[in-house]
């Protein structure tokens, strides 16, 4: 307990407001995710061929149902990128970042994540990135820690 | 990757979201709550139509004024203008269910302050009871309405309806 403040002077608290969801994933996800605690990335295949990572559930041009999940690499080329100079608390590094549009080879469209570049200099859009993995990996997206430069 | 890793399919995803503030009570409200630390309850009135509003604030929600004047002090007793009961836990009250969640109309004010009623069976609560403040121990207080640990029956005839139909 505090002592009481003076009288006139403004009072100030800690507030929390916290919202603990908890989603159920569903047939297809269920299977990136389980995919991703053992260290694989998994895409969906659509019915023209191109692969999509993450995975969806439906094709979003036609609405088919998705389910052919295939593996991509875990190694890929940054499409757009932006520097986090000031990472916050709950953010994937505790030092500067980017947030990456990454696309892994075998893909067909981009995953956002965290590229530990070490200094904004070093982003480059075409860069090329490698997945860095959890120590531990339990099934969810920070399985994959961040991705880092290839070279 | 340890032995005991599960094989079961990972079904479930957590996404909590918190959101964290620090929240200022304005000089209104900082003056009531250190008010509360020495076991005062404040209110204030409208310089309009001379309603006490309890906690005081910064202005009369009903003409739009500010409110300037010196605080009215309040007993802690007062009447029960309405009620519920409550048979679910919350993670703030320690009383024991069912207990009531009552809106009381303190001695001298003209809003009620939302509180709970131990001490009293449910089957006596009722709308125009009279009730008193249990505090907490005094070296527990803080800045906080929680120093009033509940409200319980002070024994005082219930007062007429008459007294409080304009609060309900």
């Amino acid at each position: 307990m505090s002592p009481p403040a003076s009288e006139g002077e403004t009072l100030t608290a800690p507030h929390q407001l916290a919202y603990t969801y908890k989603r159920s994933l569903g047939p297809v996800l269920s299977r990136f995710f389980t995919a991703l605690r053992d260290r694989q990335i998994l895409g969906v295949r659509r019915k023209d061929g191109t692969t999509m990572v993450p995975p969806k559930e439906y094709d979003p041009d036609t609405g088919d149902a998705l389910d052919e999940l295939v593996p991509v690499a875990e190694v890929g080329v940054v499409k757009s990128w932006a520097w986090v100079a000031e990472p916050r608390k709950k953010q994937p590094l505790d030092h500067p970042f980017a947030y990456a549009l990454i696309q892994l080879d075998g893909a067909d469209t981009p995953l956002l994540h965290a590229v530990d570049a070490g200094d904004e200099g070093r982003m480059k859009t075409g860069m090329r990135v490698r997945t860095r993995w959890a120590d531990e990996t339990v099934g969810a997206i920070t399985d994959i820690a961040c991705f880092e430069p290839e070279a | 990757m340890s032995d005991e890793k599960s094989t079961e399919p990972v079904q479930i995803l957590l996404t909590p979201v918190e959101l964290d503030y620090t929240y200022s009570a304005g000089v209104s409200a900082s003056r009531f709550l250190n008010a509360m630390a020495e076991g005062k309850l404040l209110g204030q009135r409208c310089p309009v139509d001379g309603r006490v509003y309890f906690p005081t604030r910064g202005s009369c929600p009903q003409h739009g004024v500010p409110i300037e004047g010196e605080p009215v002090e309040l007993a802690d007793k007062g009447t029960i203008v309405t009620y519920s009961i409550n048979r679910v836990p919350s993670e703030n009250i320690d009383l024991e269910l069912p207990y009531a969640a009552i809106q009381v109309l303190l001695d001298g004010a003209d809003t009620v302050l939302m509180h709970v009623l131990g001490e009293t069976s449910i089957d006596d609560v009722h709308m125009g009871m009279r009730v008193e403040a249990v505090w907490k121990p005094r070296e527990e207080w803080d800045t906080s309405v929680g120093n009033i640990k509940y409200f319980r029956a002070n024994g005082e005839p219930d007062a007429p309806f008459e007294s409080y139909k304009e609060h309900i």
